[in-house]
């Protein structure tokens, strides 16, 4: 009978930053987790930019703020083509969309969170009927399914997806903090390479497996956080 | 929006008294994120956010701030009791799948079928439309909260609208800081003026024609 007791046999997936700094490269397409910046790796978006990774195509729910997440990846040049439903809080993405310089595909939230979770979950893709009667529809494949029209959203995968979590083991079973979660499960599963940057790394077999949001099968490599080194908005205001 | 903190607490206000005991209700960023403070205490009411919150709070004292527990527009926020977290896919599934009972969101035309434009003036602001088209299209009543004019002076409410739609016939009601007027299936129908503006004010400053109930009620 299998059993995994004190000394259990996974192998460990921590690597270290320098280590993680090989799955990046010029014309990856990238897909970062996080919501406004909540969530968003720290560590790892600042290795993409110390190792002036350039030419990424990035797939995330927004572009944050210009000096958060992945808003730093847009104030710094280095996103060519974006996949988002958002890019009000960085105006930095707009100025670069208007200048020619960055290709921006806008896409309904949720239906970019399913296309995401598709890219994950195997499938080609989702059908939904958001967005009917807009511009949305531009280019849409459509099919007609119980007598109602649905456009054809493709599933997305990327070459890396890169995570924050709170807590994991060192197989990669993830756990996440409150609102911090939102698209980082989705965005673990969808990564040809995905790595979660983790606060808190614990043993395998210490974690509740209730507790375990995204199983570590989705999940290839986990570095150690240092935690966000950026302030928030809501700090900047207070003067803090 | 250019209006001042009494005329968007008002409006936020006068929406809050559209919200029932017991509703799933998503407030959007700006006097939308108002109605929260006119919400009472004991509705079991339940505030949802995209980014995967059920049961969203209040903000938070100064000091108490957590930066993982946010709100979509990225401020920081606390729960109620009976609270859950989620992931985005599920947030949204929420929406699509018709249990969000109000919707309040801001807008920059409405048209006089209750089509909305609020993500993007092409060439000029491209915000993206974020998760205004899954909410404007599936929430089962859909508050539109804006001025009444333009900064130029325009109406907002016109025949037919000239930016990139976020819905078509999504809007139920629209609250602005001069009239409450509600979306019918044929008409644009006044309710009610804001204090301190006339039924003639409004009329003259709505691009489109509006219905006029026998009695038309004063909000102040």
């Amino acid at each position: 009978m299998l059993s995994h007791t004190e000394a259990h046999p996974l192998k460990t997936k921590q690597i270290t930053m320098d280590e993680a700094a090989r799955y990046f490269s010029d014309g990856m397409s990238l897909m970062v987790g996080g919501f406004g910046g909540v969530g968003a790796p720290p560590g790892l978006v600042q290795l993409i930019l110390d190792q002036e990774i350039k030419d990424i195509t990035m797939i995330s729910n927004d572009t944050g703020f210009p000096w958060i997440g992945p808003g730093k990846l847009i104030t710094e040049k280095r996103v060519t083509s974006l996949i988002a439903s958002h890019i009000g809080s960085n105006p930095e993405a707009g100025k670069q969309m208007h200048e020619g310089t960055l290709a921006v595909e806008f896409v309904p939230q949720g239906t970019l969170a399913e296309q995401i979770r598709a890219g994950g979950m195997g499938l080609g893709g989702v059908l939904v009927d958001v967005g009917l009667g807009t511009v949305v529809e531009t280019g849409k494949e459509k099919v007609r399914l119980k007598e109602k029209e649905y456009m054809i959203a493709p599933a997305l995968t990327a070459d890396v997806s890169i995570v924050y979590a709170c807590k994991a083991d060192t197989y990669g079973n993830l756990m996440f903090d409150k609102s911090a979660r939102n698209t980082n499960p989705l965005v673990a599963m969808a990564g040809t390479i995905t790595i979660a940057e983790v606060d808190e790394i614990v043993p395998v077999g210490t974690l509740d497996p209730e507790c375990i949001v995204t199983s570590g099968v989705f999940v290839d490599y986990i570095v150690q956080s240092k935690g966000v080194d950026w302030k928030w908005v809501w700090e900047l205001k207070q003067g803090t | 929006m250019g209006l001042g903190i009494e005329t968007r607490h008002l409006i936020a206000r006068r929406a809050a008294l559209e919200i029932r005991p017991n509703m799933i209700v998503n407030l959007g960023i700006g006097i939308p994120t108002l109605v929260a403070d006119y919400i009472p205490n004991d509705h079991g009411v339940l505030l949802h956010t995209e980014n995967g919150i059920l049961g969203m709070g209040g903000s938070p004292e100064t000091g108490m701030e957590d930066g993982n527990l946010a709100n979509a527009g990225g401020y920081p926020v606390t729960i109620l009791a009976g609270a859950s977290y989620f992931d985005s896919a599920t947030a949204f599934g929420m929406i699509r799948r018709g249990l969000l009972d109000v919707t309040v969101l801001g807008a920059l035309e409405v048209s006089e079928k209750g089509d909305i434009a609020n993500w993007i003036v092409p060439g000029k602001r491209v915000p993206g439309m974020g998760g205004a088209i899954d909410l404007a299209q599936k929430a089962k009543k859909v508050i539109v909260l804006m001025n009444h004019t333009d900064k130029t002076g325009a109406p907002k409410i016109v025949k037919e609208c000239s930016l990139p739609l976020t819905v078509q016939e999504g809007a139920h009601m629209i609250i602005t800081e001069k009239a409450v007027i509600d979306v019918t299936e044929k008409k644009l129908v006044l309710r009610e003026v804001m204090h301190p503006y006339t039924v003639k004010e409004v009329l003259e400053t709505t691009g489109a024609p509006l219905s006029l109930p026998e009695k038309v009620a004063v909000f102040r």
